[in-house]
């Protein structure tokens, strides 16, 4: 069966921390770290990476255009 | 179909990437507070001009107001105007440059208050230009005075009651008075405070750029917005307080599609 898996890449320093794509992740992928970037925001990350679909919902309301995405169909 | 067992770094390859940052965004962090959504229409914007492979053809104003260094961010020419003057300007450059692609970019504060002569002016002309006019119900980059688009009851620095339509005057539909204009081709409210919404706004600014090729008069793309530093709000609240509050007062969709109107319909008789 054929199932479509994503991922995403946040640029950790472009990151301000906002949460916007958290909220906006239909699939609870993300959530913001706890660590700090160097401009002291907590970055967001993908916390439950198998879960991503690689819809670009995160990407299309990042503000600081800081999210690249993956997505590829899997043969399981 | 790739046959893989779903690790991340096979997912991470450059066959299997589905977004990336437009390449006219320019390689230097936007000094917007988080969460703004500045940063989210410049992106549009960036995007449009890229798709329509315009870049070179393009000229951005950018205002006084937070936006005033748009011009750092997205990689076309710009000009900087004085405050609320950029619908002056980008006629200016318009009319001397009618090959090019014009567009103003401006706050409330700019475009609908020091700026309220230039806005009316250039759209009653009819000037074949694209204004994209951000309106977060607040002077953003000042510190969070009252702007004439603030709701009535919000809390400003300058209204630290609420807004008192007694002593404010009303909340400004500047957009529903724009789309009386018979210089008006395209006017319409959007917001980018979803992944819907989003891609409804770059619809719209798309489609802005287009009328201005086809030469059919001034297009006009409101995005209802926040301002999480003077709402006093964080940005997923702000989302939450903007739909709440600022989508009854300035509803989403299409208010003028037309093109501009036949001059015959105003000409004298004889
Ligand atoms: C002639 C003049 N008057 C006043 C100001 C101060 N000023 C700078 S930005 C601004 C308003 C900005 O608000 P807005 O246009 O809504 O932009 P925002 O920052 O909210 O995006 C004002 C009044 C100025 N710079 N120049
Ligand atoms: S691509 Fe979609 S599923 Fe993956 S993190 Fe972004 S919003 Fe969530
Ligand atoms: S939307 Fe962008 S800036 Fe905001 S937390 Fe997510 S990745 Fe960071
Ligand atoms: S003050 Fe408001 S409009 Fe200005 S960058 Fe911050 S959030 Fe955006
Ligand atoms: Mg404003």
């Amino acid at each position: 069966m054929a199932k479509v898996r994503g991922a995403v890449v946040v640029d950790n320093e472009e990151c301000k921390g906002c949460n916007l794509c958290v909220v906006a992740c239909p699939t609870l992928t993300l959530a913001l770290n706890r660590n700090v970037n160097n401009k002291g925001y907590h970055y967001s990350y993908m916390e439950n990476p198998e879960n991503c679909t690689g819809c670009s919902n995160c990407s299309t309301v990042c503000p600081d255009s800081c999210i690249t995405v993956y997505r590829v169909k899997v043969e399981q | 179909m790739t046959v893989i067992t779903g690790k991340i770094n096979e997912i991470i390859k450059p066959e299997n990437l589905v977004y990336a940052k437009s390449p006219l965004l320019n390689d230097v962090s936007m000094h917007y507070c988080p969460g703004c959504s500045h940063g989210v229409v410049h992106r549009l914007i960036a995007e449009v001009i890229d798709e329509m492979g315009i870049q070179e053809q393009t000229i951005g104003v950018s205002p006084v107001g937070c936006a005033v260094f748009a011009y750092n961010y997205i990689d076309i020419d710009w000009q900087e105007a004085a405050h609320g003057r950029a619908p002056a300007v980008a006629t200016g450059i318009k009319r001397v440059m009618p090959e090019k692609y014009v567009f103003s970019y401006q706050g409330d504060g700019d475009l609908a208050a020091i700026g309220t002569a230039e806005t009316f002016h250039a759209v009653n002309r009819g000037e074949n230009i694209v204004m994209i006019f951000i309106n977060n119900a607040i002077y953003g980059m000042t510190g969070g005075q009252m702007a004439p688009t603030t709701l009535v009851g919000q809390v400003t620095s300058t209204t630290p009651n609420g807004r008192n339509v007694d002593l404010n005057g009303y909340p400004l539909r500047i957009t529903e008075l724009i789309a009386q204009l018979p210089g008006a081709a395209f006017v319409t409210r959007q917001s980018v405070q979803t992944p819907a919404a989003v891609r409804k706004t770059k619809k719209a600014i798309r489609k802005a750029f287009e009328i201005q090729a086809q030469k059919k008069g001034t297009s006009f793309v409101e995005v209802v917005s926040t301002c999480s530093s003077g709402w006093k709000l964080s940005p997923v609240a702000s989302n939450k307080w903007m739909e709440e509050n600022m989508f009854p007062q300035y509803p989403l969709g299409d208010l003028k599609d037309t093109g501009r109107a036949d001059p015959d319909l105003y000409k004298v008789k004889g």
